[in-house]
C-alpha cells in the first residue's frame, strides 16, 4: 500500500497550483499531480508573448500565488518560482487514469451514468460509491492514496488519439508549438478542422522550410468545401484547397491511417493501401471532454446537457464525499476565480468554516441599495425561496448566479422595460407584482404577473426586441438575469428549464392572439404543445400536404415558398414570434405553401384540433386570425398576378432572398448591405468606421459574397443568438440598447469569439497610436490621413510597445449621434443597413420594380 | 401563410427610403432646388434694370458673384466633409447629391455673372477654371452612375488581393511546369510570370490595351507550335496555365481600368478646384483694388 497523503490535487493549472500552494503553506501532506512535464499546461500552450488579463478587476485575489496582468511567460515564471518557494510537492508526468474509494461502500450512494451513442441509443451504468481514502491510479501503473482529492483539471480534456498499429510511436503528436521551427520533414496532418488546417498551412507556408505536408481527409473531394471540410470554417478550408492547388501541400481525400512505423505511414485510400514517407504525424482530431472521466469518479453532473457542471456543495465538495471540484471544471473559467477557489477549498478542507468566499464584497455591493437590511446569505435565501425557477439551486450556485444578475427595486408605476427595447435578459419577481401592457394604445389593458413568476422570457428565447412594455404594479423587487446566467441556469437546473419553457409557450400564445385570452383559455393548448427543433432547411410544412397543426416560430426564422410554374418562389420571411399553419385549419384543404427553417430553429407545435376548439369557444379570435390571413391572401394574389408578366423578376427575387438567407441574414437583426450598382469602391465606409472607433475598421467591404449586385460585406450581422457570446470567459460580449452586439472593455483577448463567429467579422488587434488632426494632414501632410493607419506607421509611432490585442467588432456605432458611420459616410448611397424582415418582403420587391 | 409580430416596425421605413442612389436622393430634392435657383437667377437677369448692359460690376452682377463664390466655397467643403467623421445626423450621400446639382447650377449663376463678357484676363481665367472643374465633375457623376455595376460583375466576388494572389499561385505552378521545356520556351514563360500586373503606363491602365503583354506573347508562342512533334505533356500543361494566367490577368486589368476610370477625373477636379480658388481670390482682390 502506498503512502497516504491528506490531499491529492489533480491538475496544476491556476486552481490546482493555488490549492497546492495553500496546502503547502498550511503544512498539510499533499501531492500535486500534473500529466505533462511542466506546470499549467493549458496556459503554457497560449501563443508566445500572449498578454494575459486579470479580470474581473473588482474581485480581490486571495491566494498564495501571485497574479497580475502580464505576458504569458512572466506569469508562468512567477508561478513556477512561487511553487518552488512554497515547497509544493509536485509530481510531473503523472496522468490520472482513475480515482476510486477504498473505504466501505456508501449505502444508497449509487451514481447512474447515461452514455449516448451516435445513433441515439443510450446505455446506463450504475456505479456504487465507496468512502475515502481514494486510490488514484496513474497511467504509469503507480497508485497514490489520498484522504481527499481536489479535481482541478479544467475543461480542455484530452486530445482524441490516433487508433492504429504504431500510433504510440513518439513521432505521433497532438500539437504543434511552432510551425516555423520544423524543417525538411515529411509531415502528415490528420484532421481537417481549423486546428489541423492552421498547422498544415503554417508548416507549408515558407517553401524555404522544405516541408512535404500531406493532409488526410476522410471525406470525399467536393467542389463545395462545406461538404469536404465539414468541421472547418469556410475561409480556412478554401485557403487550404488553394494551397493544394498551388502545390504547397497535398490534400488526400477519402484517406485514413492504416499503420504507422518509424519513417513511414500506411494509408487506406479508396484505391487500396499506400505506403508513404513520414517523419512526423500531427493529429488534430478534436478532444474528448473530461466528463466521462469525472463521472467515473462518482461525481454527478447537474443534467445531461453539454454545458452542465458537476453538482457541488457550498464548499466545492462533489457528490463523491471527499472529492472536491474547482476551477473551469466547476464552471469558473477565469484565472482569478481559479486561484481564489484553490485557496478557499483547502481552507474548507482544513476545517475553516468561517471563511467567506472572495466574492462576498461583490455580492454585498449588489444588495447594498435595496430596502430591508438583510445580509448576503439572507438575500440569497430570500431570492431562492421566493422565485420558483431558482428553488432547486444550491447556495454555491446562487452565489455564482447572482454575480451575473442584477437585483432591482422598482417603485409602483416604474417602467421596467418598454416595447421594442432590445434585451435578452430574463426577469424574475421576488416581491410585489408587475403589469404587462398588451396594447400600446391603451394603458388599461394589462396582464398581471405575480410574485415568484418570471417575465421577459421572449427576449431570452427569440433574441428579438421586447414585445410589450412592463411596469411595476406595486413596489417590487425583481432580479434581472443576464442571458448567460439564464442559459447556465437552464442547463444546471432541469426543473427551471421546463418551467421557463411552459411559461414562454403560454405567454407566446397570449401575446400572438392578444384578444383578451386568459391562461385558462390556452391551458389545453399549452399542455399539448410540443417544442420541436428544426435544422436549417428542414421543411416544417409542405405545400399540398394535409395537416391541421399550427406552428409558432419560437427561435430562429422561417421562409415561406410556393411552387409556381415548377419553381419555388419566395413569399415571405418569418422571424421568431410568427405563427404558421392556421390557413389550412380555418379554410380547410391542404397546405397552401411550404415553410422551411432558414436557420437552426425551434418551433412550438400546437395540435390543430385543440386550436379549433379554442376558435369555437372564442369567436373574436377567429375574426382576428381571418384578418391576419387576408394580408397573406393578398401576397399570394400579388405573386399569382405577377407570375406571367414579371416571372423573371419574381424568380430573381426568390434567388436573392435565398442568397441572403445563405449568408446569415436569416439570423441577423441588423446587417450592412452594399448595393453594388452604386458602390464605387472608395472604401470611405471602412475609413469612416476606423475613424469613429479608435482607428480600427470593423468591416471589410470588398470581402464577402455578392448576388445580383447585392453584396454582404464582412461585417457583424448582430445575430439573434450570437455565437460569439457563447464562450466568452469574462462575459464581455453583450447586447446593447439598440440591439447591437458589442464587446466591452473587460475583453481579455482570448480570441474565442473570433473563432466562434461563423461570418469571420471579429478581428483581434491592438489600439493604434493617435493620429494628427485631419487639418494638419490636409495642410501639412502630417500622419497617415483618414482611415485605418498602415501597420508600418503604427509600429513607428507606437509609444512604449504595442498595447495588448483585444477583440473588436461592429457595435453599430452605439453612442454616436447620427448612427452607423459606414452608412453616413457613403457618398453614393450604396451602403444600407437593414433588418431582414423589412428587406425580404414582397412589398420591397414591388418598390424596387 | 403566417403572421409576423412586429409588422410595420421602424426598420421597414428605413430600408425602403434609404435605398436610393445619390442622384435620386430624397426624390430628386436637390435637382429641384438647383432648378429653382437657376430660374431665380435668370428671371433676375432679365428683370434687373442694369445700364448700359449686364456686367459683373453691376449691383446684380455683385449679387450673382457673391452667391457664386459662397457656393464654390461650400462645394469645396465636400472634401473635408467626406473625411471628417464627426457625429451628427448628416449623410454624405445627401451632400454629394447637393454638390452635384448645385455645382451644375453654378454654370448658370457664374455665366450670368460674367454678363457674357470674356477676355484674356484673370477674371476669365477663373471662369474657365470653374468650367473645367464642373466638366470633370460631370464626367465623375456619369461614371459613378454607370460603372459600379460593371465593377461588381467583373470582380466575381473576389477581392483585389485575391486576384493578385490567384495570379501568383499560377506563377508558382508555371515555374514548376516549365522545368522540362527547352530553354527558349522557359524564357518566354519566365518573362510572362515575372510580368507585374501593376507596373504599367497610365494610358494602358485607362484604355485597357497592353500591346507589350508578356503573357499574351508567351501564349502566342505556345499556340503557334501546338502541333509540332516535340511537344510533350509538360507543353500542354504550361499552355493551359498560360491561358489561365491570361484570363485572370485580363480580369485584374479590367478591374484596375474601371477603378482608374472612376478615379482619374479627381486628379483634374481637385487640383482644378485649388487653382480655381487661387484665381478667384485674384479676381476678387483685383476687382476691389481697381474699383
Amino acid at each position: 500500500m502506498a503512502e497516504l497523503v491528506r490531499l491529492a490535487i489533480v491538475g496544476s493549472g491556476p486552481a490546482g497550483l493555488s490549492a497546492a500552494g495553500r496546502a503547502a503553506a498550511l503544512g498539510l501532506s499533499h501531492v500535486l499531480l500534473e500529466k505533462s512535464d511542466h506546470l499549467s499546461d493549458t496556459i503554457s500552450k497560449y501563443q508566445k508573448g500572449k498578454h494575459v488579463m486579470a479580470t474581473p478587476s473588482q474581485l480581490l485575489l486571495r491566494s498564495d500565488q501571485a497574479f497580475a496582468v502580464g505576458k504569458r511567460e512572466d506569469i508562468l515564471q512567477t508561478w513556477t518560482d512561487r511553487t518552488t518557494a512554497l515547497a509544493v510537492n509536485v509530481k510531473y508526468n503523472a496522468e490520472v487514469k482513475s480515482i476510486r474509494g477504498t473505504g466501505p461502500a456508501i449505502p444508497g450512494s449509487i451514481q447512474k451514468i447515461v452514455t449516448r451513442a451516435r445513433d441515439g441509443s443510450s446505455t446506463m451504468t450504475e456505479v456504487q460509491r465507496f468512502a475515502p481514502p481514494y486510490a488514484i491510479e496513474l497511467s504509469s501503473g503507480e497508485t497514490i492514496m489520498a484522504e481527499s482529492v481536489i479535481l482541478a483539471i479544467g475543461t480542455q480534456g484530452n486530445p482524441n488519439l490516433v487508433r492504429c498499429p504504431g500510433s504510440d510511436l513518439p513521432h505521433v503528436t497532438y500539437q504543434l508549438d511552432d510551425p516555423y521551427a520544423v524543417l525538411d520533414e515529411h509531415i502528415i496532418v490528420i484532421g481537417t478542422g481549423d486546428a489541423g488546417i492552421e498547422n498544415a498551412r503554417g508548416l507549408a507556408e515558407d517553401p524555404a522550410q522544405r516541408n512535404m505536408v500531406t493532409v488526410l481527409n476522410r471525406a470525399a473531394k467536393s467542389t463545395n468545401v462545406r461538404e469536404s471540410f465539414a468541421t472547418a470554417k469556410e475561409p480556412n478550408a478554401l485557403a487550404l484547397v488553394a494551397d493544394h492547388d498551388a502545390g504547397k501541400l497535398t490534400i488526400r481525400y477519402e484517406t485514413e491511417t492504416k499503420a504507422v512505423e518509424p519513417g513511414w505511414i500506411t494509408l487506406a485510400t479508396r484505391d487500396g493501401e499506400e505506403k508513404i514517407r513520414c517523419d512526423r504525424i500531427i493529429a488534430r482530431i478534436g478532444s474528448a471532454p473530461p466528463r466521462g472521466f469525472v463521472e467515473a469518479c462518482g461525481i454527478e453532473f447537474s443534467s445531461s446537457d453539454r454545458l452542465a457542471f458537476p453538482v457541488l456543495s457550498p464548499v466545492f465538495e462533489s457528490s463523491a464525499p471527499g472529492i472536491f471540484v474547482i476551477g473551469a471544471l466547476a464552471g469558473y473559467p477565469l484565472i482569478k476565480h481559479c486561484l481564489n477557489q484553490g485557496y478557499d477549498v483547502v481552507e474548507f478542507i482544513n476545517g475553516n468554516t468561517a471563511l467567506k468566499p472572495a466574492d462576498e464584497p461583490l455580492l454585498e455591493a449588489k444588495f447594498r441599495d435595496l430596502p430591508g437590511k438583510r445580509s448576503v446569505d439572507e438575500w440569497l435565501e430570500m431570492l431562492r425561496s421566493s422565485i420558483a425557477i431558482l428553488e432547486a439551486m444550491s447556495p454555491l450556485q446562487m452565489r455564482e448566479f447572482m454575480l451575473d444578475s442584477v437585483v432591482r427595486s422598482c417603485s409602483k408605476g416604474e417602467v421596467i422595460f418598454e416595447r421594442y427595447d432590445s434585451g435578452s435578459s430574463l426577469f424574475a419577481i421576488a416581491e410585489g407584482s408587475v403589469h404587462v401592457l398588451t396594447d400600446p394604445g391603451d394603458a388599461t389593458k394589462v396582464v398581471p404577473i405575480g410574485k415568484g413568476s418570471i417575465f421577459g422570457e421572449v427576449g431570452l428565447i427569440s433574441g428579438r426586441r421586447r414585445g410589450a412594455t412592463v411596469v411595476a404594479a406595486e413596489d417590487a423587487i425583481c432580479v434581472e438575469i443576464s442571458r448567460t446566467a439564464a442559459l447556465k441556469l437552464q442547463s444546471q437546473v432541469p426543473a427551471a428549464r421546463k418551467a421557463i419553457e411552459l411559461i414562454s409557450i403560454e405567454r407566446q400564445l397570449l401575446q400572438i392572439f392578444s384578444s383578451g385570452l386568459t391562461s385558462a383559455d390556452v391551458a389545453e393548448l399549452v399542455a399539448s404543445a410540443r417544442v420541436e427543433n428544426k435544422v436549417a432547411g428542414e421543411v416544417v410544412l409542405a405545400e399540398g400536404e394535409e395537416g391541421r397543426d399550427i406552428y409558432i416560430v419560437r427561435r430562429g426564422s422561417m421562409i415561406v415558398e410556393r411552387l409556381i410554374g415548377g419553381r419555388p418562389v419566395f413569399l415571405s420571411y418569418l422571424p421568431a414570434g410568427s405563427y404558421v399553419g392556421e390557413m389550412a385549419l380555418i379554410d380547410g384543404g391542404p397546405r397552401s405553401a411550404t415553410v422551411r427553417a432558414a436557420i437552426k430553429s425551434e418551433v412550438v407545435r400546437l395540435p390543430g384540433d385543440a386550436f379549433a376548439r379554442l376558435l369555437q369557444r372564442r369567436p373574436e379570435l377567429l375574426a382576428k386570425a381571418r384578418s391576419d390571413m387576408a394580408a397573406r391572401h393578398d401576397v399570394n394574389m400579388f405573386i399569382e398576378s405577377r407570375k406571367e408578366s414579371f416571372s423573371s423578376a419574381v424568380d430573381m427575387y426568390s434567388q436573392t432572398a435565398q442568397f441572403l438567407v445563405d449568408n446569415g441574414i436569416g439570423e441577423a437583426t441588423d446587417v450592412l448591405l452594399i448595393d453594388e450598382k452604386l458602390c464605387i469602391g472608395c472604401d470611405n465606409c471602412e475609413k469612416a468606421c476606423a475613424d469613429s472607433h479608435d482607428g480600427l475598421s470593423r468591416l471589410d467591404r470588398e470581402a464577402g459574397k455578392s448576388y445580383a449586385h447585392l453584396h454582404v460585406p464582412t461585417s457583424c450581422r448582430h445575430c439573434e443568438h450570437p455565437l460569439c457570446m457563447s464562450d466568452c470567459p469574462p462575459n464581455a460580449i453583450k447586447r446593447g440598447d439598440d440591439g447591437e452586439v458589442f464587446i466591452d472593455e473587460s475583453c481579455i483577448g482570448c480570441g474565442n469569439c473570433q473563432r466562434n463567429c461563423p461570418y469571420g467579422v471579429i478581428r483581434m488587434d491592438s489600439e493604434p497610436p493617435k493620429k494628427p488632426s485631419l487639418l494638419s494632414w490636409m495642410l501639412f501632410g502630417a500622419g497617415p490621413g483618414p482611415g485605418e493607419a498602415p501597420k508600418t506607421w503604427r509600429k513607428k509611432n507606437a509609444s512604449g510597445g504595442e498595447p495588448p490585442k483585444k477583440a473588436i467588432k461592429c457595435d453599430m456605432c452605439s453612442g454616436i449621434d447620427g448612427g452607423p458611420a459606414c452608412v453616413r459616410a457613403c457618398p453614393t448611397g450604396a451602403a444600407i443597413r437593414v433588418s431582414p424582415e423589412a428587406f425580404m418582403s414582397v412589398a420591397h420587391m414591388e418598390s424596387d420594380n | 401563410m403566417a403572421s409576423t409580430p412586429h409588422a410595420g416596425m421602424r426598420a421597414d421605413h428605413k430600408a425602403v427610403a434609404d435605398h436610393d442612389g445619390f442622384l435620386r436622393h430624397a426624390r430628386f430634392r436637390w435637382i429641384k432646388v438647383a432648378l429653382v435657383v437657376c430660374l431665380i437667377a435668370l428671371i433676375g437677369y432679365f428683370a434687373a434694370d442694369v445700364k448700359p448692359r449686364p456686367y459683373g460690376g453691376s449691383w446684380y452682377g455683385y449679387t450673382l458673384g457673391t452667391a457664386g463664390v459662397l457656393l464654390i466655397f461650400w462645394l469645396a467643403l465636400l472634401g473635408i466633409r467626406k473625411r471628417a467623421m464627426t457625429a451628427g445626423r448628416w449623410s454624405l450621400k445627401a451632400w454629394t447629391s447637393a454638390h452635384v446639382y448645385l455645382g451644375l447650377a453654378l454654370v448658370v449663376i457664374a455665366t450670368l455673372h460674367t454678363g457674357f463678357q470674356f477676355g484674356w484676363n484673370v477674371h476669365t481665367l477663373a471662369y474657365a477654371l470653374m468650367m473645367l472643374v464642373i466638366a470633370s465633375g460631370i464626367y465623375g457623376a456619369a461614371v459613378y452612375a454607370v460603372l459600379p455595376s460593371t465593377l461588381s460583375s467583373n470582380r466575381e466576388q473576389l477581392t483585389l488581393s485575391q486576384m493578385v494572389e490567384g495570379i501568383r499561385a499560377i506563377d508558382r505552378q508555371l515555374h514548376e511546369a516549365a522545368q522540362p521545356l527547352t530553354h527558349s520556351y522557359t524564357e518566354v514563360v519566365l518573362a510572362a510570370s515575372e510580368e507585374s500586373p501593376f507596373a504599367t503606363s497610365l494610358w494602358s491602365r485607362l484604355s485597357g490595351k497592353y500591346p507589350h503583354c508578356a503573357t499574351a506573347r508567351a501564349l502566342t508562342a505556345f499556340q503557334n507550335v501546338a502541333s509540332s512533334p516535340d511537344t510533350g505533356p509538360a507543353f500542354a500543361t504550361v499552355e493551359t496555365l498560360l491561358i489561365r494566367r491570361k484570363a485572370q490577368l485580363d480580369r485584374l486589368r479590367r478591374q484596375t481600368r474601371l477603378k482608374a476610370l472612376l478615379e482619374i477625373w479627381l486628379y483634374l477636379h481637385i487640383p482644378g478646384t485649388i487653382a480655381l480658388i487661387a484665381a478667384l481670390t485674384a479676381h476678387i482682390v483685383s476687382v476691389f483694388y481697381y474699383w
